[in-house]
């Protein structure tokens, strides 16, 4: 039998703000424990929220980012719940009446696939604190630094037919978070996880199967051995005539499997009501224009913009757009090369290649683009070739300088002077006497391919330094 | 001396005929001397209430000083005091000492009072006779054998006995009406939004509002102005203007449009209840106000729509204390699930329980809807009830309660009793109106109070009404037998 | 209206009380008896009603993202019951 799989995500995004959702304390990851956990994020007896009015704005940007429907009255709601990182016994979340209502967002699948998935919602709530199970002995320790945190929970519909679908859409989420500067988008430091909703269907069948939810996927690498893993055991299971239970299992990467979560004592029953301490959140038009105004270009419009107004392929604007650093860093680097395919070429190769090694985010890059820009404009005005350019760009990843500094310092300009590659020519024709026979004995379509040996060797005679279009045409005026 | 009212000591203070030591010197001794009887504190707390006299009196020497400025009063022990036991009537919060000061306890601080203690109350604020303090019952000084009402059952039977001349009390569905009712003081509760909540123990978060209790109607505008104002920490917070509440005190009440609801006038009411609050009225009728008969139908909803409210949010807003960060933790739980339900079981008292187990139960799936929902509802309603009776008129009167105090443990074993003696107060909360309770005569020997319910932002009005009624009674000015020296 | 044991049960564990198997039957009356008391509202026509959440209809008034508070550890855990090393402690959780 061939089954199709049926996948939800929810995403959930730590918002960039500099205080938590509902009080003044810092959000900054990775103080020291509860140092950022003030009286209101402590839940201490009498003390309130209060409303972020950025993380309202961050909300309404991605609503927007994803042309969905802003909620013009949006509220809050309490969904109670006790646990030890949950310090009110509740969290404050939005059920009914969610900021950011039914959206779309386009995931590429290969070169010439472009699939919709719907969003369904994307609400704000609150993060819980952390629990540290080692070191406490027979103890949990709590810290609460993290609890208030906003986080905008993004929810798809289940549109997703795959575990490569969803990783796609993953990514594509983050990429546009970031884009859009309302996440760091962090994943070790768990800015940005999901969970996702798998079940399994005869293909062709309309119904759903029984879903099971993966909890706290914190990797596009996981999000898809996850969800695989899922979809095969269910398979299993109904194969061998067993049937899915509608549970929460956790996915533990080290052994690639997914294992059931302890059932707690009782059913969830989460008896989520309007937030009594807070009012509802008017959002206006006026509102929603002023943040219209500060939207960046998105990585759709600026896909199209690469190859529309700079000629590059699908495929380099793909690339060059994933995420909004290395499309800026492109940008950059071009301001300066001026030429756009060579730009996108060195950006994708080498600075790619030299960013993998050294295991740096193009954020952290050794070189940056205005040093890339300077050498790939010495490729483009033939001040060097693309050869000594690789050495050219070694040496500033080596950090000895820019790289007119380099190719100032280390003599490796172009030779271009006629009378000096002449020489260097006429001494490369009469030291091989016998190639030059070979040569000229040839068939005229095989030319092309021996004169390939004199312009090395030429080349290596000026060390590499001569310019090989002026090599060429001297060489076949010679050889003639 | 103890019996002046805030008015009177200002005066006193500011010609520096007393000093604030010795009136804090003063009603300390009285509050030592009485606490043993009535019960009415939790804390006392005379060292910090002397400095903080010295420092007022020092403003007064350097004319710094306001209108307040050395006064001594008591706060309702659910305002947390930084450093200062805030125990909300409750072994869960016995050893809570709050590392922060609620607004109003910050605002007060500012005017110069002197915070003597901490008055006792309802455990959470939940209760109507101040009967279930972890601290045990506070005594009515009219009548030691009955409450002074509740939950601000301590500040109301202070202020009568004339141990503090002013407590601050909330008022979740009429904690600060009925216990001023029950024992012979003014009590006015604000319009919703008005009182910072901030730090204010939560009961019911769309129904709590803080408020003064004191002798007079006067007393009470001097004190909102300095509790009222918008406050930031508090999403609920209204901005406005400020009001300075004393301004409209003598205003006439010439042409005032009195409602009277057929509701409120029931035969379940008491006889002798009736007829002081029927006297009251003939009074503002003598000082011009006309009185229009009106109808409030949907009253008898108001109890089981509070009844569901209510509960919901408390078992929301009391499921932080679970023993983890702050407050009562049980002895060696085995496990995490141990520490919860021990911690809570042997840390709220049962009223506290029974009302966590209602609120729980209208908001579980499948009941929603039904209880919940219903009851936002019927809020509604009687919401509207309201605005059509204000279009008819300026004011609502009535009786604060359907009959004077009644005796320790006569409602305990009846929790559905007790609750229907709210039927006049409840509403207000409802629909977030202010409403005052002053003194009316006595019925059977104990006081009767009289509620004034005026529509939105009307306290200024509902003062006024209040003091030209005290100019021509002199029912807030009687002191208890034994409370007299 | 009244509540059958295993109700009375569900809502204690819900609520993180726990309660003696003797009690139950307390526990019966009294909710039951409150719960009389709410059904009254029951025949009341509320088709049409917007529920009331908040006795005055206004909105949200939003803060600043600004950074207000500083760290007061030591005095927010001076009342904790149990801390060690600035973290707060629970029987461990077995997730």
């Amino acid at each position: 039998m061939s089954y199709e799989s049926v996948i939800g995500l929810e995403i959930h995004v730590q918002l960039a703000t500099k205080s938590k959702l509902f009080s003044g304390a810092a959000t900054r990851y990775g103080a020291d424990p509860n140092i950022q956990a003030c009286i209101v994020d402590l839940g201490m007896p009498g003390v309130l929220p209060v409303i972020n009015e950025d993380a309202i704005k961050m909300a309404i940007k991605f609503g927007l980012a994803i042309n969905a429907s802003i909620t013009s009255l949006s509220v809050f709601a309490r969904k109670n719940y006790f646990y030890p990182d949950l310090p009110k016994g509740y969290q404050i979340s939005q059920l009914d009446l969610p900021i950011v209502a039914s959206g779309t967002i386009d995931i590429r699948l290969d070169e010439s696939e472009v699939k919709t998935i719907r969003i369904t919602r994307a609400h704000l709530e609150e993060d819980a604190g952390k629990s540290v199970h080692e070191g406490f002995g027979e103890n949990t320790g709590i810290d609460l630094n993290r609890a208030g945190t906003p986080l905008i929970e993004i929810v798809s519909e289940p549109d997703i037919r795959s575990a490569k679908e969803a990783a796609a859409y993953m990514k594509k989420i983050h990429s546009l978070v970031r884009y859009l500067e309302i996440s760091d988008g962090n994943m070790q430091e768990g800015s940005f996880r999901c969970d996702a909703n798998v079940s399994i269907r005869e293909k062709g069948s309309t119904e759903l199967g029984t879903r099971t939810e993966i909890k706290n996927i914190n990797s596009f690498r996981f999000v898809e051995m996850a969800i695989d893993h899922e979809i095969e055991r269910q398979i299993d299971l109904i194969e061998s005539g067993q049937r899915i239970t509608q549970e929460t299992r956790l996915y533990d990467s080290t052994k690639d499997e997914t294992r059931s979560m302890r059932t707690k004592e009782e059913a969830n029953d989460y008896r989520y009501f309007p937030d009594p301490d807070l009012l509802p959140v008017s959002v206006s038009d006026d509102l929603i224009n002023e943040i219209r105004q500060t939207m960046p270009e998105l990585p759709d419009a600026k896909r199209q913009r690469f190859i529309d107004d700079l000629g590059l392929s699908e495929y380099d604007s793909e690339v060059l757009t994933t995420s909004r650093e290395l499309a800026n860093y492109y940008e950059e680097t071009l301001t300066v090369a001026g030429n756009a395919k060579l730009t996108a070429n060195w950006v994708m190769g080498e600075l790619s290649a030299a960013l993998n090694k050294d295991g740096l985010e193009i954020t952290d890059s050794t070189v940056n683009a205005q040093m890339l820009g300077q050498l790939v404009k010495r490729i483009d005005d033939n001040t060097i070739s693309g050869k000594i350019a690789k050495q050219v760009f070694e040496t500033m990843w080596a950090g000895e300088g820019t790289a007119d500094e380099i190719i100032e310092a280390k003599g490796l300009q172009q030779v271009t002077d006629t009378g000096a590659i002449e020489k260097l020519v006429d001494e490369v024709i009469s030291a091989n006497p016998k190639q030059v026979e070979q040569y000229q004995n040839s068939p005229e379509d095989r030319k092309g391919k021996l004169i390939g040996f004199f312009v090395g060797q030429v080349m290596k005679a000026s060390q590499g330094k001569a310019n090989p279009q002026q090599v060429n045409s001297l060489l076949k005026e010679k050889l003639q | 001396m103890f019996s002046h009212s805030l008015v009177e000591l200002s005066r006193l203070l500011d010609q520096r005929s007393i000093s604030s030591v010795e009136l804090t010197e003063l009603f300390l001794s009285r509050c030592q001397d009485h606490n043993q009887e009535l019960n009415c504190f939790i804390t006392l707390s005379p060292r910090t209430a002397l400095e903080h006299a010295k420092a007022a009196d020092k403003l007064i020497n350097n004319k710094q000083h306001g209108p307040l400025t050395g006064i001594p009063f008591a706060h309702k022990d659910i305002f947390c005091t930084e450093g200062t036991r805030t125990s909300c009537g409750s072994k869960m919060l016995d050893n809570f000492q709050p590392p922060y000061d609620a607004t109003v306890v910050k605002k007060l601080n500012q005017a110069g009072m002197v915070c003597l203690g901490k008055a006792n109350m309802d455990e959470f604020a939940m209760g109507s006779s101040t009967e279930t303090s972890f601290y045990g019952p506070t005594r009515n000084p009219w009548d030691l054998t009955k409450v002074p009402g509740g939950s601000s059952g301590g500040s109301a039977s202070a202020v009568a006995a004339r141990l503090i001349p002013a407590a601050t009390g909330t008022d979740t569905g009429g904690s600060i009406r009925q216990p001023a009712a029950l024992c012979g003081i003014t009590g006015l509760k604000p319009t919703y939004g008005t009182v910072s909540r901030f730090g204010m123990i939560a009961f019911a978060s769309s129904l709590d509002q803080g408020g003064p209790m004191t002798q007079t109607a006067e007393d009470a505008a001097m004190m909102m102005n300095a509790m009222a104002g918008f406050d930031i920490n508090d999403s609920t917070s209204l901005e406005r203007e400020t009001t300075d509440y004393t301004a409209n005190l003598n205003d006439s009440m010439d042409g005032i449009k009195i409602g009277l609801p057929k509701q409120y006038f029931s035969d379940d009411v008491d006889a002798g209840t009736i007829e002081k609050i029927n006297d009251a009225i003939k009074q503002f009728e003598k000082g011009g106000a006309k009185i229009v008969d009106i109808e409030l139908p949907k009253t008898a909803l108001s109890i089981p729509s509070y009844y569901v409210v209510a509960p919901a949010e408390a078992s929301s807003n009391l499921s932080r204390f679970d023993g983890v960060r702050f407050g009562y933790r049980a002895e060696d739980p085995k496990d995490l699930l141990d520490l919860y339900c021990r911690s809570r079981s042997e840390g709220f008292g049962n009223e506290v329980k029974r009302r966590i187990m209602i609120g729980t139960y209208v908001l579980s799936a499948g009941y929603y809807d039904a209880y919940y929902l219903k009851a936002q509802k019927v809020r509604r309603m009687i919401r509207d009830d309201f605005q059509q009776a204000f279009k008819e008129v300026d004011v609502i009167m009535g009786p604060t309660t359907s009959a004077p105090a009644f005796g320790l443990n006569e409602l305990v074993d009846d929790p559905v009793q007790m609750y229907l003696a709210d039927i006049f107060t409840v509403s207000v909360n409802l629909a977030g109106l202010p409403a005052i309770s002053v003194p009316a005569g006595f019925s059977s020997g104990l006081p009767v109070g009289l509620q004034i319910i005026g529509d939105y932002f009307s306290e200024p009005r509902l003062l006024n009404l209040a003091h030209r009624f005290q100019q021509d009674t002199d029912w807030h000015k009687q002191i208890p037998e034994g409370f007299t020296e | 209206m009244s509540l059958d044991r295993k109700q009375i049960e569900e809502i204690a564990m819900l609520a993180r009380l726990s309660i003696k198997a003797e009690d139950i039957p307390v526990h019966q009356q009294e909710l039951g008896g409150i719960l009389d008391m709410v059904e009254q509202m029951k025949p009341v026509d509320t088709d049409e009603i917007v529920p009331l959440a908040h006795p005055l209809e206004i909105d949200a008034r939003l803060r600043p993202d600004v950074i207000t508070e500083q760290d007061h550890r030591d005095k927010n855990q001076k009342m904790a019951p149990q801390t060690e090393a600035g973290y707060y402690l629970v029987p461990k959780v077995i997730e």
